[in-house]
């Protein structure tokens, strides 16, 4: 008997099962990027049969961080770049849960880099969506990580005088075993890969190209988008660690070119997940922990019984 | 406390001073003795002068000792070239040139000759006769060397002072045998044993001897670290996340040894934003959980310390404090963490913070930490340090032989769900204005149907939309704070305080102090009281929510008050002059901060100074009352 029965419900879900009655209509501005993501999660979640209440949304803080607002499940609006580390214990916590992380590119790639460089090490099996849209948004428009060499902004007058972060490169150096880009403006690839990435056992990051039409670009300057997969230019083995980490530096730069490159980068899919590996070295239960709190017939271990040692 | 020997083992960091002294203590609890150790250790990996001292007597005993009266000097063998000016000094014949301004009149010294020189030592032999100090030499080394190896030098060590206090050796080599087998043992029991008997069969000079006791049931012992993991185990702490810090590293790793053996999770992670974080997820998530570190990591985790009481998610944290600022002094205590602990993150606190004073009271808060964390949805923190986790004393068994307390305090079932408030969207009202008399707005758990809300670190709606409304925010401000209210109301009706009082409830003079100087204090207030002073003492557990009628009446009842705390600028003092915007005419400071904890004499002459005017302890800072 589980105490927590919106798990496996075994269920259809509508997508509209995960419009919250509260904030219905996201507030981002007209033409944002983020829309696309709300809409990519919300029919990724639909096609998985995910119940909105087996779901932890975790986010951090920026535009991006309004994802749970809108989205009607359980949720956890962190800080900036701490998403990660809250949504990995609850996963520990109770593995059952559908457990997916959002925040934008300075909240991964800035301030929350090292979370997102450890999570990733750690192949903890959630998803992590990352909004890029190459700028500070909700601060009102100042450089980002990921904002090319010589942006300009209140913040940098001068121009950038740093490199932009890699950040399908960095996700694969640290260890995630599922890597793709996507962008807002192709809608249908960006749920396939959503759901894909929620499918797979492991940490799954996505790079997902946000524009923000406000601060930084509007949708025209990320089209046209390239396909890798569908695109006979770019054939590589997504299975490949090297041939992935080399369309991987080649997406990278050309997306200061104006090239837009997306698709599915990487995949490993024999590697255990941490839950796993935790498991087989006997550092973790095989029933979520969760569910001892309400099992009536669990016998509490108690330290009067570890007392031999101190005799 | 007369009838006590205090031994001080001394060497080299590294030299294994530590295991000696944890057995030598363990096999005088064995023969019925109370004991209890203090520890200095420098913070490196090897080499460095380190002792370690071992009190026991008859009576429980509460403190460390006013210097102490046998000092085994075993040679510090990652010692640097004693001929060169080393930056560390004259490390070879610091196991004993260290020591000796605490050793008392009429004290033992063994030291180890085979190591040490004694002609370096300057004015040895006037400073010896001065004190009538008793000096055994014995080359402890040429002895383990015959036998065994270089480091069974301790165990010869032992040996020695076991037949200089008539001690007998049937516990030593009972715990021996425990911990080691074949070989080894029967070498280390031969060193043992010929150690003994050939010092047996010399002249002693001295008057010392072990005194003998009895315990009425079986003793543990175990130190404060010890206590606060077992008192989170019995809490139903399943989940601990942190980083390596001195001296927090101790508890982390007996977590991290026991929480797997008994199904639960442990993660050591990148930094302590993280620790934090995780362990407010697996709460989050359902499991009672936490985390700890000492000052430096401690200021990592001001960001999820917020982020706990703003989402109000239950969650433990303890906190080992060390001289600061910045690296300060790792392996060094001192209370000075106190006003960062209360008040570290953005906002105004609703936190809970526990300072235990002695083994025991660290068990017994650490979980009453867990029980208000869960019942009340805050973070609940215990302030402690080195000292006390390090001192390992002796405690009935049957003081942890009580029933687990897995509970999640306010937390709903689905059945309990089905029937709760929720908003017209669904949404569970996870954080309502008016919940009832305490404050807590009961939550649900993902994964629970008809429990759904959003933890939100922005102010918030009653189900966790963002909200910056007026009203709302008044609402929830005043529901949050309000719940340190209740948890007073809840300590005060409860059966017995936190707070610690000592000595003649009529007594005219006070001394206060809070966390792990409270045995000190009373060892103090009896020298005091037998010394015809009338003092009594204070120690004080509970920081926040503070217990304001408690101390109020303490220093209502005496007349002028000495506030105790390893602090520079006198925070405790200045806490009790917040809460209580009074007393500040009566309450007169010592302070230290030299990296050593108090000893029982520093606090007596500290007393003096109110009352005689005479100075204190050059290593204390007496700072008079206002207005003095």
């Amino acid at each position: 008997m589980s105490a927590f029965n919106a798990i496996d419900a075994d269920r259809d879900v509508a997508r509209e099962e995960y419009t919250p009655g509260i904030e219905p209509q996201a507030t981002w501005c007209p033409g944002c990027g983020d829309f696309s993501v709300l809409k990519a999660l919300k029919g990724a979640m639909s096609e998985l049969g995910k119940d909105p209440e087996e779901i932890l949304l975790v986010t951090g803080i920026g535009c991006s961080g309004k994802l749970n607002s809108y989205f009607d499940s359980y949720g956890f609006h962190t800080l900036h770049g701490r998403a990660l580390p809250v949504a990995r214990a609850a996963k520990l916590a109770n593995p059952d849960l559908e457990v997916v992380a959002a925040g934008g590119d300075g909240d991964g790639y800035g301030i929350g880099g090292n979370h997102f460089t450890h999570t990733a090490r750690e192949n903890h099996d959630i998803t992590y969506i990352v909004f890029n849209n190459e700028i500070f948004g909700l601060t009102k428009g100042q450089t980002s990580p990921t904002s090319p060499k010589g942006h300009k902004s209140k913040t940098q007058p001068h121009g950038s005088a740093k490199d932009p972060v890699r950040p399908l490169s960095l996700a694969l150096t640290a260890g995630s075993s599922y890597i793709a880009r996507t962008a807002a403006v192709n809608p249908n690839q960006a749920q396939e890969i959503l759901t894909e990435a929620i499918q797979h056992d492991g940490f799954s990051h996505i790079d997902f190209l946000t524009q923000c039409p406000t601060w930084n670009k509007d949708a025209k300057q990320y089209v046209p988008y390239i396909d890798i997969q569908q695109n006979d230019d770019y054939e590589f083995d997504v299975t490949n660690r090297r041939e992935a980490s080399e369309m991987m530096y080649d997406t990278e730069l050309a997306i200061h070119d104006g090239e837009v490159l997306t698709g599915r980068y990487y995949r490993q899919d024999d590697r255990l997940s941490y839950t796993e590996e935790k498991q087989a070295i006997g550092e973790m239960p095989d029933e979520p922990l969760a569910e001892r709190y309400h099992d009536d017939a669990y016998e509490w271990e108690r330290s009067y019984d570890l007392l031999d040692a101190h005799k | 406390m007369s009838d006590t020997i205090v031994w001080r083992i001394a060497g080299g960091s590294g030299d294994g001073i530590d295991s000696t002294s944890q057995n030598f203590a363990k096999a005088l609890m064995r023969s019925g003795l109370h004991v209890f150790t203090h520890r200095h250790y420098p913070s490196r990996i090897r080499g460095g002068h380190t002792y370690v001292e071992v009190r026991a007597g008859t009576e429980p005993i509460r403190s460390r000792g006013d210097g102490y009266n046998f000092l085994l000097a075993l040679g510090d063998s990652f010692a640097r070239n004693p001929q060169e000016d080393a930056y560390y000094g004259d490390e070879e014949t610091k196991p004993i040139a260290e020591n000796l301004d605490e050793l008392r009149e009429g004290g033992v010294i063994v030291y180890d000759e085979g190591l040490i020189d004694i002609e370096e030592i300057p004015d040895f032999e006037a400073r010896v006769e001065e004190n009538d100090w008793h000096v055994y030499p014995l080359d402890l080394r040429a002895r383990a060397r015959e036998k065994g190896r270089e480091v069974m030098r301790n165990t010869a060590g032992v040996g020695a002072t076991a037949a200089l206090l008539e001690y007998d050796l049937g516990h030593i080599e009972d715990l021996m045998s425990d911990a080691m087998s074949g070989e080894v043992l029967e070498t280390n029991l031969e060193i043992l044993e010929d150690a003994y008997e050939d010092v047996t069969d010399t002249e002693f000079t001295h008057d010392l001897r072990m005194p003998s006791g009895e315990h009425d049931e079986q003793q543990v012992l175990l130190s404060g670290s010890n206590a606060i993991a077992y008192g989170a185990l019995d809490a139903g702490c399943r989940f601990i996340s942190g980083y390596p810090m001195t001296p927090w590293t101790e508890v982390f790793t007996l977590m991290s040894k026991y929480l797997p053996e008994v199904g639960g999770i442990s993660e050591q992670v990148e930094d302590e934003i993280a620790a934090a974080a995780l362990a407010l997820g697996a709460s989050h998530a359902g499991v009672k959980a936490m985390s700890g570190s000492s000052g430096g990591g401690f200021s990592l985790m001001s960001e999820p310390l917020g982020l706990a009481e703003m989402t109000e998610t239950p969650v433990v944290l303890v906190e080992a404090m060390r001289a600061g600022p910045a690296t300060g002094m790792p392996t060094k205590p001192e209370q000075s963490d106190l006003e960062h602990v209360l008040y570290a993150s953005q906002g105004d606190s609703t936190r809970v913070v526990f300072a235990p004073g002695n083994v025991r009271e660290a068990y017994e808060q650490t979980r009453a930490a867990f029980e208000i964390a869960y019942d009340y949805h805050l973070p609940a923190i215990v302030l402690y340090d080195q000292k006390i986790g390090g001192e390992l004393r002796n405690v009935d068994e049957s003081f942890f032989d009580r029933d687990p307390d897995p509970d999640l305090g306010a937390t709903l079932t689905e059945a309990e769900l089905a029937e709760a408030a929720h908003h017209s969207s669904g949404k569970f009202n996870r954080y309502r204005h008016d919940p009832g008399e305490n404050g807590v707005s009961p939550r649900s758990i993902p994964g629970q149907k008809g429990g759904r809300f959003l933890a939100e670190s922005n102010e918030h709606t009653p189900q966790g939309h963002i909200s910056e409304d007026p009203d709302n925010r008044i609402a929830q401000v005043d529901r949050r704070l309000g719940k340190h209210d209740s948890i007073r109301r809840q300590f005060e009706e409860a059966d017995g305080s936190h707070q610690t009082l000592y000595g003649p409830e009529d007594a005219a003079y006070g001394i206060m102090t809070f966390g792990s100087q409270q045995g000190t204090v009373e060892e103090a207030v009896d020298e005091l009281d037998d010394a015809g002073y009338s003092v009594k003492s204070m120690g004080v557990s509970d920081l926040m929510p503070f217990p304001e009628a408690e101390v109020t009446d303490f220093l209502e009842s005496v007349e002028e008050c000495l506030v105790v705390e390893m602090t520079a600028s006198g925070q405790f003092r200045g806490l009790v002059q917040r809460e209580l915007g009074r007393f500040g005419p009566k309450m007169h400071s010592l302070l230290k901060y030299n990296g050593n904890p108090f000893e029982p004499h520093e606090i007596v002459e500290g007393f003096r100074s109110v009352l005689e005017g005479d100075e204190p302890a050059t290593t204390t800072r007496f700072v008079p009352a206002a207005g003095d």
